[in-house]
């Protein structure tokens, strides 16, 4: 079966009802995502089928074909970039343990490419899916927060920027 | 090794009539050489067995400690890099390997020794004494709150500083200069006067042949440059580009998953499996049973895990079989009475004269209050990948104590301990869960069966199944006050005492006091859970308190700044917190504050939790947390913490209940074990006291006071109290009359 994850055209010899998570994870070797559950409760296994969040857990392969996956190694702008969310992250100091925030992540990613100015409620409403066990809740939020703020300087200036070469 | 405490020490003969016995000290003097060859390439400077330098000027410090979230591995990197005046830009941290070379002699003197002082005389033949110890018990922990109260205080602190004193006087020796006029900063010697300046890594095969002093002099607060400050934590970036690897993420050449079923009624034997259930599932290679499990493996855990719930399966009957919730409360309640007819309770706290003070004074209260199992639920479902080669067992997991599970698992499978290489991971999550080896025996078990490397990984199921809980416990109290509304007498009794020995003592003035339990035989399986007895004490006392406070008809906070006034520290501590909360401000109809305080792990943390009731339901619109941890080397750090023992304490007292039934679990997965969301998340203001005090832990002392704040704020919103967790089993219904 053809994948195309992060960009990436990936050729997979699987069962078409094995759950993306273990596909992702175990043929595809990117450990990033991960395993929670397996029910769809927790969220750690939170990816993008063309850009809206779902729980790979409960999603076999072949519901993937011919879509865009995105998982936490393929939001990054580049190598050397990181997306602001991840660097809001950093900035709020949010993980802990860890083993939740690519969930975490790929859910606030999914919420700020559709909604730039997240209320409370809407952060309430996207995020809580993903449990973290650690507790850094306040933390996502501000982070979601910082980086909504971030991003709308960004456009702001890039805008700016393409106005001024025109 | 099972349980790690202060008696744990005591009893291997440490500590005799309160003095120290010296009787197998040995001097370990420096270390380093030994432990090159793990730690160190050609490269590097292996200074001492903390601490080397790269030639480069890079200089990595080696932790005893695992990561499991609360950010150690950064904390105890600047308490060294501190007291070695090290460029922090150029500070790495390498876990220390699970030899026996690196188990952690500190906290074996962090227990013991609760931070007296020592002749320095003494030092280095102690030191070489809780080495001796801890390598017997294969001790190299993670928890109760150790690493930086323990492990920075006695080993990073100690050894940055001594490193820093050899590389001064290497510089000294060179520029024959007298090592007064030095000065070490930013990885470099200087001397001003002559503008010269070099590396600490150009000194340091010089400063290795120089002997270490075991007492250097330590900074004192003023002359910090990293501690009390809040540098990122080291760990971030990978934590959020999905690189962090933990052990769940360990891939090796022809590996294959397996998946597991253990007996649900604990300890029972298995009987039968039928194989032939599974036998035409094409990738599914070996039906391996063990003792009280069955497990697969298979070339995906998906497969394996498909196959695993296919598998007939039959277990032995077992007694405790029969075993439900209510017997085990009904068990407790027996020994209460039984401990109390025959007079033979275990006296935790005897003093004054308590059979007079019910007898003088008239104004009584009793009550009792229950909590539930408790299992951890690590966001990271336990694993542990193994291979069995050339007699030689490989592991890799996360774990808080890898030398005693490399000793757990060499009797097992009834090797040489030094034949089992434990190689730590990040830990999905901690709490004293990854203290108990059981998985990394299990997937050891199995890798001896097979020929290649083998990654076992538990369902969630299997994980809120097969966890050590936190036990179910009854807590009885009866208390006299007298004309002033001052509690006179203080009877407690309660089931079974772990740790720490302080979590059911009060700090109030209460001049009569008695606090006794009796020890049974608990049937579940019991594990450390985050702060451990006082993650129900905390819970217990402090509610009892606030109806005390009622039936005194006084303010809850007042009621208990009465009863503190011998406790300067204390009140300091609940009086920040009342004053950020606003305690005496009024408050919207339905809603209601309540207010607790409780030291474990050498903090006190005091706090005011805000709540409405919606519809029933209890609402946590605000937490204000006021800490006093002696000193906060990472402030924020510290803060992170509060919140998540908060968060997990919250969790616990909203929906935590592990059932027994029928000798099992009756929950499975987060539909029932549920968690504390976003969507229900308090906000959450943490003020931080230094008193400097001996340092205090982080990751635990926040959780024991959250429930019963939350349970009073419910009390004064409601006049209902809640004595028994967790909350989620209750309507809570508004009072017609206006409570205090
Ligand atoms: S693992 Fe998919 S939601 Fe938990
Ligand atoms: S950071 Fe540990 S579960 Fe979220």
């Amino acid at each position: 079966m053809n994948l195309s994850i992060n960009k990436k055209n990936i050729e997979v010899d699987v069962d078409p009802y094995k759950p993306l998570l273990w596909v992702i994870r175990e043929n595809c070797n990117l450990t990033g995502t991960k395993f929670g559950c397996g029910i769809g409760q927790c969220g750690a296994c939170t990816i993008q089928l063309d850009g809206v969040a779902v729980r790979s857990c409960l999603t076999p392969a072949q519901a993937a074909e011919g879509k865009e996956i995105t998982t936490i190694e393929g939001i990054a702008l580049n190598e050397d970039h990181m997306h602001l969310l991840q660097e809001s992250w950093i900035e709020e100091q949010v993980p802990q343990c860890g083993y939740c925030q690519s969930g975490q992540l790929m859910s606030a990613h999914a919420l700020l490419s559709k909604n730039s100015h997240p209320s409370d409620a809407d952060i309430d409403e996207a995020m809580s899916g993903n449990i973290c066990r650690c507790g850094t809740y306040p933390r996502i939020r501000r982070g979601i927060k910082r980086a909504a703020e971030l991003m709308i300087l960004d456009t702001n200036a890039k805008s700016k920027s393409h106005g001024e070469m025109e | 090794m099972g349980k790690w405490s202060r008696r744990a020490f005591i009893s291997l003969g440490v500590l005799s009539g309160g003095a120290l016995v010296l009787g197998i000290a040995i001097r370990p003097g420096n270390r380093a050489k030994k432990v090159k060859g793990f730690i160190g390439n050609k490269d590097e400077t292996v200074l001492n067995i903390w601490v080397k330098i790269a030639r480069d000027n890079t200089i990595t410090v080696i932790v005893p400690h695992a990561e499991m979230g609360q950010g150690t591995h950064t904390t105890l990197a600047m308490m060294l890099a501190d007291e070695m005046d090290a460029d922090w830009s150029k500070v790495k941290v390498m876990e220390a390997p699970s030899d026996k070379e690196y188990a952690n002699y500190a906290l074996a003197k962090g227990f013991i020794l609760e931070n007296k002082k020592l002749p320095s005389f003494l030092t280095d033949t102690l030191n070489g004494t809780f080495l001796a110890i801890t390598k017997q018990m294969g001790l190299q922990i993670t928890g109760g709150s150790t690493s930086v109260r323990f492990t920075g205080t006695y080993a990073m602190r100690v050894a940055g500083a001594a490193v820093k004193e050899v590389l001064m006087k290497a510089a000294a020796d060179l520029w024959k200069l007298p090592v007064e006029e030095l000065q070490a900063q930013k990885s470099h010697v200087l001397h001003e006067k002559t503008k010269q300046s070099i590396p600490y890594a150009s000194l340091a095969e010089s400063a290795l042949e120089l002997k270490q002093d075991v007492n250097p002099r330590l900074k004192s607060p003023d002359e910090y440059t990293l501690m009390g400050t809040s540098p990122k934590r080291l760990d971030a970036p990978s934590k959020v580009n999905g690189t962090a690897y933990f052990g769940i993420d360990v891939k090796l050449p022809n590996m294959k998953y397996a998946s597991i079923k253990a007996s649900p009624v604990f300890g029972s034997k298995l009987k039968s499996v039928d194989k032939a259930a599974i036998r035409s599932m094409k990738g599914v290679h070996k039906v391996i049973s063990l003792e009280t499990a069955v497990a697969v493996i298979a070339d995906s855990y998906w497969l394996a895990s498909i196959a695993i719930n296919k598998l007939p399966i039959t277990f032995e009957d077992s007694s405790k079989a029969s075993i439900s919730q209510n017997d085990i409360y009904k068990m407790y309640l027996e020994c209460f009475e039984k401990a109390n007819k025959d007079g033979d309770q275990i006296k935790d706290v005897y003093k004054g004269d308590m059979a007079n003070t019910f007898l003088v004074d008239e104004k009584q209260l009793s009550a009792e209050y229950r909590v539930p199992f408790l299992a951890h639920a690590t966001m990271e479902p336990m694993n542990c990948t193994a291979h069995m080669h050339d007699g030689i067992c490989e592991l890799w997991l996360g774990s808080q104590n890898p030398l005693g599970f490399a000793k757990s698992v060499a009797e097992v499978l009834d090797i040489p301990i030094d034949k089992v290489k434990v190689y730590n991971q990040y830990l999905g999550g901690g709490f004293g869960r990854r203290s108990v080896p059981d998985v990394a025996i299990q997937a050891a078990l199995l890798a001896q069966e097979v020929d290649y490397p083998v990654k076992l990984i538990w369902s969630r199921e299997e994980d809120i199944r097969q966890d050590h809980y936190r036990e179910a416990n009854i807590s009885r109290f009866k208390a006299s006050l007298n004309q002033e509304g001052m509690v006179t007498g203080w009877e407690n009794q309660f089931m079974f005492k772990n740790e720490p020995a302080e979590a059911p003592h009060i700090p109030y003035a209460i001049e009569n006091q008695f606090i006794h339990y009796t020890e049974t035989e608990n049937p579940i399986p019991w594990g450390f859970w985050r702060s451990v007895d006082s993650s129900m004490h905390g819970f217990f006392t402090e509610s009892f308190m606030d109806e005390l406070a009622i039936k005194a008809n006084k303010d809850p906070y007042e009621f208990r700044r009465e009863h503190l006034k011998d406790s300067p520290r204390h009140l300091k501590v609940l009086d920040l917190a009342a004053e950020k909360a606003n305690w005496s401000s009024s408050l919207p109809s339905n809603w209601g504050r309540g207010i607790s305080i409780h030291k474990s792990f050498g903090t006190i943390v005091a706090q005011v939790v805000e709540v409405e009731i919606i519809k029933g339901k209890v609402k946590v619109h605000r937490v204000v947390c006021a800490a006093d941890p002696g000193y906060a080397f990472h402030p924020d750090g510290f803060v992170a913490q509060m919140e998540s023992g908060i968060i997990y304490g919250l969790t616990a007292a909203i929906y935590g209940e592990i059932n027994i039934e029928n000798g099992a679990v009756v929950e499975s997965n987060f539909h029932d074990y549920e968690m504390l969301r976003m969507n229900e998340c308090p906000i959450i203001e943490s003020y931080i006291i230094s008193s400097d005090s001996f340092p205090g832990g982080a990751g635990e002392p926040s959780t024991p006071g959250i429930a019963p704040a939350l349970t009073n704020a419910i009390f004064s919103a409601t006049g209902q109290r809640i004595r028994e967790l967790p909350i989620k089993n209750y309507q809570l219904e508004m009072s017609k009359e206006v409570i205090g």
